[in-house]
């Protein structure tokens, strides 16, 4: 799994290539974790390059979701989710916890 | 029916392979890429479990799967010889929680039920934990 981190004025987006299971999910959560920890709280979760992602992702998403979400200073929104991945967020009740965004500049500019 | 079978360690670094594994003998048996994607999915979840509950604490655990389809059946079975940990005995999470009231943990188990046609747990003193995993295709 790759994951690089772009910071727009108001947000930051966090590019995820590859696969996210329970060997990779701590590097996701670190990964999410840098942006909170610098006092940054609206995060873009671009998935557009990933393949997979198991409960141990969605875990990290619930996770972040909560720290960006307390105090009302921001949100974890996600973007260009593939199919397969939107089925496995729909069967676990997630989709009603993130906003999505087809296309993920559409979700910088929500911010 | 004939069984592939394969040794893993029980470390998550290995769940990569598992999931090609059983990926393999569904795209020979004619599944689908969204039942494959399900199929992957819920080895991993399940593997994931066995790794983290059943071998808690052990770093040389072994995890043996084998899997095979007979007419439209695949079956996947985890054979470990850790701790006992049943996945019925887990309890579904809420899906309609609150942001600030979901359960972190039941996920994985509450996926893998819902992808797989069945699940199955045996666990015995000597002959170690065994959970079976069944699809049926479409």
């Amino acid at each position: 799994m790759e994951i690089t981190n772009k910071e727009f004025k108001h947000c930051d987006m966090l590019m995820v290539k590859g696969r996210i299971d329970s060997a990779t999910a701590p590097q996701f959560s670190q990964a999410l974790d840098a942006v909170t920890e610098s006092g940054r709280f609206k995060i873009v979760v671009d998935m557009g390059e990933l393949e997979y992602m198991s409960s141990a992702g969605f875990r990290a998403l619930l996770a972040s979701q909560r720290a960006c979400k307390r105090y009302n200073r921001g949100e974890v929104v996600l973007a260009a989710v593939p199919q397969r991945i939107q089925e496995a967020l729909e069967l676990a009740g997630f989709t009603e916890l993130f906003k999505t965004f087809d296309d993920p500049l559409a979700a910088v500019g929500s911010f | 029916m004939a069984m592939r079978k394969v040794k893993f360690p029980a470390q998550f670094q290995y769940l990569d392979e598992i999931r090609d594994f059983v990926a393999e003998i569904a795209r020979q048996g004619g599944f689908s890429d969204k039942e494959i994607y399900s199929i992957q999915l819920a080895a991993d979840e399940a593997a994931s479990n066995i790794i983290e509950h059943a071998y808690e604490g052990v770093t040389d655990g072994e995890l043996e799967i084998a899997c095979g389809i007979k007419g439209d059946l695949l079956t996947i079975t985890l054979h470990d010889h850790g701790q006992p940990f049943d996945p019925a005995s887990v309890r579904p999470p809420d899906l309609k929680a609150d942001l600030s009231d979901r359960q972190i943990g039941g996920l994985g188990i509450y996926l893998m039920r819902k992808l797989m046609d069945e699940v199955e747990y045996e666990s015995s003193t000597h002959g170690g934990n065994r959970l079976t995993l069944t699809k049926r295709r479409n």
